[in-house]
């Protein structure tokens, strides 16, 4: 009926070890299983990123990956990369510009956000704009978001 | 207030964000409860079909499951609805059920529901439900339902729901005198909010106590506790509304939704918690639509550029039912209000006729009927001053009402306390440089590159009085209240009745408690969307938020300073009128001399008033209420300009900028406000790019998803510079009005202009939104 896998994974530092059904998603797991709600269901089919989440260093949408599939992988999400201050710049920056309203798309545009600090520094407001254009955020236009990055990219540069 | 404005009119960053930016908030589908249920809903796959039978037999039997109900069953749980008001005259609707009963009247009405244990197990057995159908007649075209040939609820005798005219007389006259008569008729598509945090609702049914605790991703809590009330019959007192984070709502989350009617209706007949998530899929085909409308405008105006009428005869169509219980009939209703809205012209004629069809419910989205009225006031200006040969920006400031002229009346009938039309337009044209962007427009021009720019004036509704809804017999609260309390450390808790759905409620409230009472923005916590814990009101729409709640805000906290006086003064042995609060201590009003912080004034009111006089009580905690009055709505008024390029060879449009001016009133947050603007132009500009709810000809919803239905992506926006005339209300002591909805009202019609004036040299135009690329090389005649 629903097959479980045994699974481990490395979740924001922490081993976990779950037998997980098969056909779980990633991002139900963490949600659900591991109790993580910082990352959320926007869209469940792969479009508007508000389940971004990090998978072995590179940004992943929590909702087209199987749990079982992140066996042996170290996942990090919102919560963890919070708490290990890796976000601290972004999120101070996003606070400063009010670059979230509702701040249901935020951790996922946190994540993709940080991932453009880390593989393209130098980027231009352009290349923000589109790096960001796989998550959606449907409160504030975008500008202040693309503002936040800009100036922690500036500042890392100085 | 104190001497100086304070906190009033700073970019301050919103203290609750801070939650949201670690992923700590709570939204409903975060919470955790014993034995909280799961429930799906089986939702019709036909536009319009009678249940032949439903049979539940293997769904039942699937593992996991708590119950299979369907609309009979339900019904004895909860009562249902007609959404019709008294001032929308003539308007009708049929009843409609939470689960439907007999017959489903759209694609995605639920007709069932299953309970199980976990969301998964409930969607499996979803599935092994077995239905017979059979198909009605279905009506999808909207000029079809008005013809009538097939009507949806027979027992209305037609498919109009609401039918309203408006003549100030001597229109015909004014056509006949005119110089010049242009007339257009434009199509707008539906769509729909797409909040990235679908409709959730948790309810909680204490059967010891029959009283309902519900979690809402709502922005009306006490309008739902008083519908949870009355059709689930629990006594007002015993039901609980809770809004916490809110994912986006834009007013999608301020309707009554048979399936969260259902789910609170389940948690009564299951006697156990059960939360409702809806998925993406289900949120296209359920979550209200609006804005589809196809309406002919007429334009008379003299040859010297003077605007004399303006005809306006609109259609729209609404879905099988008015929803509950703003009525659907409000869009139309303000399509005939605000059309004209900016202009000095007396004549005017209107309809709108607002029908039923089998689509998926429509209802008020942010801006409600603004952006048609200004897209078709707009588009028809942008054409006059075509005809005229004169620039589109002179035609208007030609027309527009004067500064001076307020107080003033529309045609429509609309009363404006004090708009700035003028001092904006100037300052749009200035802030973008009208002049020079026009030259350069014409130098591109030759090099066959084709730029458009776009002007719309507007009107907006703000801060409304009881008129909008509450005279026509809704429950729904105009006023509005806050509870301001000083703790015993001198922080201060600040508890209202408008809720926080992103847009800075909670932090614009801070800013003005902290200001009227005296303290750092850092002693203010601020609590919203509790029906158990704030006072009454109305919640978030139709821009109200800032200048009604926080109003009362500043209301309370006027009095809570007072009574923190009377406390220093007891304990000082001094005169209140001395004193003043300011920076978190009782000073010398004189000198600024601290005399007392308020953490000493709370550790005596609250642990040792033994030693304050004998008669005397401190009140450290206030309540003031805030309705407002005198005009109906405060109407705010703005202009936009959009700048785009046309590629006429593909079609397809790059948005270089946009520009914004709009008069809100006092500015309390200019972050917040510019913000919200770009927010909403960025939804407004969505709607003529990209945002369509497709129907096939047989009532199917072709674009259900998210990869198909398009919003707008960071790639693509421009930059959007925003500025403001600031005109404060004189009816309020804060004298905000309403930002929320200005920018989602005036985008497309900026957009629709700037696209048609970048198709000019080739004496195209483009009517109906959205301006895809295809509708533009079909204008083009290149397809």
């Amino acid at each position: 009926m629903d097959p479980t896998v045994e699974t481990t994974m490395t979740v924001n530092g922490s081993a976990v070890t779950r037998r997980i059904p098969a056909r779980q998603h990633l991002i139900d797991f963490l949600r659900e299983d591991l109790g993580l709600t910082g990352s959320h269901t926007g869209c469940e089919h792969g479009v508007c990123g508000a389940c971004t989440i990090r998978v072995d260093g590179r940004i992943v949408r929590g909702c087209l990956m199987l749990a079982v599939q992140a066996d042996g992988r170290r996942v990090d999400t919102i919560e963890g990369l919070s708490d290990s201050g890796e976000l601290a710049e972004l999120q101070r920056a996003f606070h400063r510009r009010n670059a979230l309203q509702c701040g249901f798309c935020t951790p996922g545009m946190l994540i993709a956000a940080q991932d453009l600090v880390l593989h393209q520094p130098g980027a231009t407001r352009e290349q923000i704009r589109e790096h960001l254009s796989g998550n959606y955020c449907r409160c504030t236009g975008y500008q202040s978001i693309v503002d936040a990055i800009e100036d922690v990219l500036a500042a890392r540069r100085k | 207030m104190t001497t100086d404005t304070g906190y009033i009119g700073r970019s301050e960053p919103r203290p609750n964000a801070l939650r949201l930016l670690q992923g700590r908030g709570t939204f409903v589908d975060d919470l955790r409860f014993p034995r909280l249920a799961h429930v799906v809903y089986f939702r019709s796959p036909h536009p319009h079909a009678r249940i032949r039978k439903l049979d539940f037999g293997k769904a039942r039997a699937m593992p996991g499951v708590v119950a299979v109900v369907d609309g009979a069953a339900l019904a004895k749980y909860c009562k249902p609805w007609v959404a019709v008001l008294a001032h929308l005259k003539g308007i009708k609707s049929p009843p409609q059920h939470a689960i439907a009963i007999e017959r489903a009247c759209w694609q995605g009405e639920a007709v069932a529901a299953v309970v199980a244990g976990t969301r998964v197990e409930a969607e499996d057995a979803a599935q092994h439900i077995e239905a017979e159908w059979e198909e009605l007649p279905v009506v999808v075209d909207m000029e079809d339902s008005l013809a009538g040939r097939c009507v949806i609820h027979p027992e209305l005798g037609d498919n109009i729901c609401f039918d309203r005219a408006l003549d100030t007389g001597e229109v015909d006259a004014a056509f006949a005198k005119a110089d010049v008569v242009v007339e257009e008729t434009y199509e707008f598509g539906r769509h729909t909010g797409v909040c990235l945090e679908g409709r959730a609702i948790l309810a909680d049914y204490n059967a010891a106590e029959h009283a309902l605790t519900v979690y809402h991703s709502t922005q009306a809590p006490h309008m739902m506790q008083d519908i949870f009330s009355r059709h689930l019959d629990i006594p007002e007192g015993n039901v609980r509304v809770i809004a916490k984070d809110v994912g986006g709502s834009y007013g999608i989350k301020v309707h009554v939704y048979a399936d969260e009617m259902a789910t609170a209706a389940l948690s009564v007949m299951l006697r156990r918690p059960v939360k409702f998530i809806a998925d993406r899929l289900e949120s296209f085909l359920s979550d209200i639509h609006a804005r589809e409308h196809k309406a002919k405008i007429r334009l008379a105006c003299t040859r010297a550029g003077e605007i004399l009428a303006f005809e306006l005869d609109d259609l729209t169509a609404i879905g099988p039912y008015s929803v509950y219980p703003r009525t659907s009939g409000i869009e139309g209703n303000q399509v005939v209000n605000l059309t004209g809205g900016p202009y000095r012209h007396k004549q005017y004629r209107a309809r709108t006729r607002v029908v039923f069809t089998n689509k998926n419910v429509t209802c008020q989205y942010r801006a409600v009927g603004h952006p048609i009225a200004v897209a078709l006031t707009e588009g028809i200006v942008d054409r006059a001053a075509h005809e005229l040969g004169m620039d589109p920006a002179e035609f208007r400031r030609r027309n527009l009402v004067p500064d001076d002229a307020y107080p003033y009346t529309s045609a429509s009938g609309m009363k404006f306390e004090k708009l700035s039309h003028e001092e904006a337009l100037d300052k749009l044209l200035a802030t973008m440089d009208y002049r020079k962007l026009r030259a350069e427009q014409a130098g591109l021009r030759k090099k066959g590159i084709h730029r458009g720019i776009g002007l719309a004036a507007m009107i907006e509704v703000t801060n409304p009085s009881p008129a909008f809804y509450g005279v026509g017999g809704a429950r729904i609260s105009a006023q509005d209240g806050a509870t301001l309390r000083l703790e015993p450390t001198g922080m201060v808790t600040c508890m209202v009745s408008v809720t926080e759905q992103g847009q800075g409620t909670e932090g614009v409230f801070a800013q003005i408690a902290a200001t009227a009472v005296g303290v750092s923005m850092d002693r203010v916590r601020v609590i919203t969307g509790d029906t158990g814990v704030t006072p009454y009101g109305g919640g978030t729409w139709a821009s109200r938020g800032a200048g009604i709640g926080g109003e009362a805000v500043l209301q309370s906290g006027k009095v809570l300073r007072a009574n923190i006086l009377e406390v220093a003064a007891a304990i000082l042995e001094a005169s209140g009128e001395m004193l003043d609060v300011r920076g978190n201590n009782v000073v010398d009003a004189r000198t600024g001399e601290t005399k007392l912080s308020l953490t000493e004034l709370g550790r005596v009111a609250y642990f040792r008033p033994d030693t304050l006089p004998m008669n005397f009580q401190s009140e450290l905690m206030v309540t003031r209420h805030y309705t407002p009055r005198g005009y109906g709505f405060a109407f705010t008024n703005g202009v936009q300009a959009s700048l785009v390029e046309v590629d006429t060879d593909t079609g397809f449009v790059k948005l270089l900028r946009h520009w914004c001016v709009e008069d809100c009133g006092t500015v309390i947050n200019p972050m917040l406000v510019d913000e919200q603007v770009r927010g909403g132009i960025v939804q407004g500009l969505g709607a003529v790019m990209f945002e369509h709810c497709l129907y096939s000809p047989e009532g199917q919803l072709l674009n259900g998803n998210m990869a198909d239905y398009l919003v707008p992506m960071a790639g693509e926006m421009p930059d959007v510079v925003v500025a403001h005339v600031s005109t404060p209300t004189q009816t309020s002591e804060l004298g905000a009005k309403g930002a929320g909805e200005a920018g989602t009202a005036g985008a497309p019609a900026a957009l629709m202009n700037a696209i048609n004036d970048a198709l000019r040299p080739f004496n195209a135009r483009v009517t109906v939104q959205p301006c895809t690329p295809e509708r533009i090389l079909k204008a083009l005649g290149k397809v």
